[in-house]
């Protein structure tokens, strides 16, 4: 009998899911629920979009045929309301049944809203958080426009970045008192808010709205802030509900384990609505980056198709770029510390049990990868060269062994 | 597939893959006009002053750059080469963050470019290994 199987979510973890099942079963059924009227599209492209760097008909995460080559039905406008366990069957908004052997949440996550006073009264909002936020958005912006937006994280600055240019003016606020506190350090935050405010960029740090009043914000430090257009980037939340409503075990995220098994039998999670082990620190958390999104997807798709897959060496990583100035950061910032500092270039290793377990990198970030690598795989230090490899990142420092292993063949 | 293997046993450490790549993949008429301007190589050079040997992309079979972009703009050909669509790269810059060989380089474009063979350019076929003076670099089915 071919298996049923179902995907809720059409985001990098939904196509991860897909490929990981149709490498292992060419025969079973695949019906995906979309939520957005989208196939599935490159989400941190959006506020490419806004800059024009990129245009949605060149923003699908995959070639036109993906579907139709996999096999795959879409069922697109419509969210899943519920799992029903017992009858195994995902319920629809519109109340359609969809029948699963085994499904693969990968409901991402949605804008978390404080609830401000007189948010209600804002004529023009916006989260920023989908391709049709960014379209809306779009449509609200002109040259004479004053853009307020709340948070100083990676959406609120990447939307700030996308609107340099089309607007009058752009005001960023943020409670934290540095820019983007969940991936960098102060230091490093410093160097980024430099180069932010050189291009133009108001922010408000320390700082929050307390109260809204159709155009205006009143802020926590007494200054008044009149805008036009107001973009909401405080936060995400992971999409935990059809999970934890059914029974199953959840965090801040869907609780997984390394092959990407909730606690419910044939309910497999992936991507930004999951909370999972950080291979860097040994601790869960929720790491909802694109690159581990399509790598749990790929795995869950193998095993609800029946392989013995595991994804146990995620960690937080991010490449960013903001006006040219490129920092990078991955795994945990903790244990002995290493670090190059000048004007323009920052580099800090943390090291500890005779592991590289994090760093964060500006300005020069050639070679990354060879110390993302160490991470992820957990090289022990005493076997490299690691006093030359932390100076200038190369692969002639990992040994004879090691390069007869990984230059010699394929890998 | 073939790939560019290394055999450090004879490579002099000249550097003159990264010349060839860089103009290669320069459209430029002559490599002479390379002078003086800044060479992006996709090909480098590594080691000691005993042993040297350069590194490019080892268009893996499973390669995490291509899991990790975040614009589609990497994608593997039918015959397993990892290329790169310039046009839809936006220069962030994850592949650089996890290629394991350190082998996706930013371009002076802002971009990211990668070893592509030379099967997208005059060249046809490596130029790295077409103009290795000692036959170290070689373009093999292992």
């Amino acid at each position: 009998m071919a298996k049923k199987y179902v995907i809720i979510g059409n985001g990098t973890a939904a196509v991860g899911c897909i490929e990981g099942i149709r490498a292992n079963d060419k025969d079973g059924s695949i019906t995906v629920i979309s939520a957005e009227n989208h196939p599935a599209y490159c989400r941190p492209l959006i506020s490419y979009y806004l800059e024009g760097k990129a245009v949605p008909e060149r923003m699908s995460y995959r070639s036109d045929d993906f579907y139709d080559r996999n096999d795959v039905k879409v069922i697109y406008g419509e969210s899943a309301e519920k799992i029903d366990t017992e009858n195994k069957t995902v319920v629809l908004g519109n109340g359609e049944k969809v029948a699963y052997d085994s499904v693969c949440v990968a409901a991402g996550s949605r804008p978390l809203v404080p609830p401000f006073e007189g948010l209600d009264t804002v004529p023009v909002k916006f989260p920023f958080m989908t391709l049709d936020d960014a379209q809306n958005l779009e449509s609200a912006i002109s040259e004479d426009k004053d853009v307020f937006i709340v948070g100083a994280g990676l959406i609120g600055l990447k939307c700030a970045e996308g609107l340099y240019g089309r607007v009058k003016s752009i005001t960023v606020c943020d409670l934290a008192d540095r820019v983007m506190p969940s991936i960098l350090d102060a230091e490093t935050a410093e160097m980024m808010k430099k180069c932010l405010e050189k291009n133009g960029l108001k922010l408000m740090l320390s700082d929050t709205a307390t109260k809204f009043d159709g155009n205006v914000a009143y802020m926590k430090s007494g200054v008044e802030v009149k805008f036009d257009v107001l973009v909401l980037a405080v936060g995400v939340r992971a999409n935990i509900s059809l999970v934890k409503d059914a029974g199953g075990d959840c965090g801040r995220g869907i609780t997984v384990d390394n092959h990407m098994a909730t606690s419910l039998p044939d309910i497999y999670a992936a991507g930004d609505c999951t909370e999972s082990m950080d291979y860097s620190s040994g601790n869960v958390k929720v790491m909802a980056i694109m690159p581990n999104a399509y790598m749990q997807g790929h795995c869950a798709g193998e095993n609800m198709a029946g392989k013995d897959a595991t994804f146990d060496n995620g960690i937080p990583m991010n490449a960013i770029g903001f006006f040219g100035l490129h920092v990078m950061s991955a795994g945990t910032p903790d244990g002995e510390l290493y670090e190059e500092k000048s004007d323009d270039h920052i580099k800090k290793l943390f090291t500890k049990d005779d592991r590289l377990v994090g760093f964060i990198l500006a300005g020069d970030t050639t070679r990354a990868g060879i110390y993302t690598n160490l991470i992820r795989n957990g090289i022990s230090l005493s076997s490299v060269d690691f006093d030359t490899i932390k100076t200038a990142p190369n692969i002639f420092s990992f040994g004879q062994e090691y390069c007869r292993n990984s230059l010699g063949g394929v890998v | 597939m073939k790939r560019v293997y290394v055999n450090e046993k004879w490579c002099l450490g000249c550097h003159l893959c990264e010349y060839n790549c860089a103009f290669a993949n320069s459209g430029l008429t002559s490599m002479a006009k390379l002078k003086g301007k800044e060479i992006y190589p996709r090909i480098r050079v590594e080691g000691d002053d005993k042993i040297t040997f350069a590194i490019s992309c080892r268009h893996c079979e499973d390669p995490i750059c291509i899991k990790s972009c975040i614009s589609g703009a990497l994608s593997k050909t039918p015959d397993g080469m990892v290329e790169i669509d310039k046009s839809r790269c936006v220069g962030c810059l994850t592949c650089v963050l996890v290629c394991p060989y350190g082998a996706v380089i930013q371009d002076g474009d802002g971009v990211v470019q990668k070893c592509e063979l030379c099967l997208k350019n005059s060249s046809g076929a490596p130029a790295c290994v077409a103009g290795c003076p000692n036959n170290a670099i070689v373009y093999e089915e292992r």
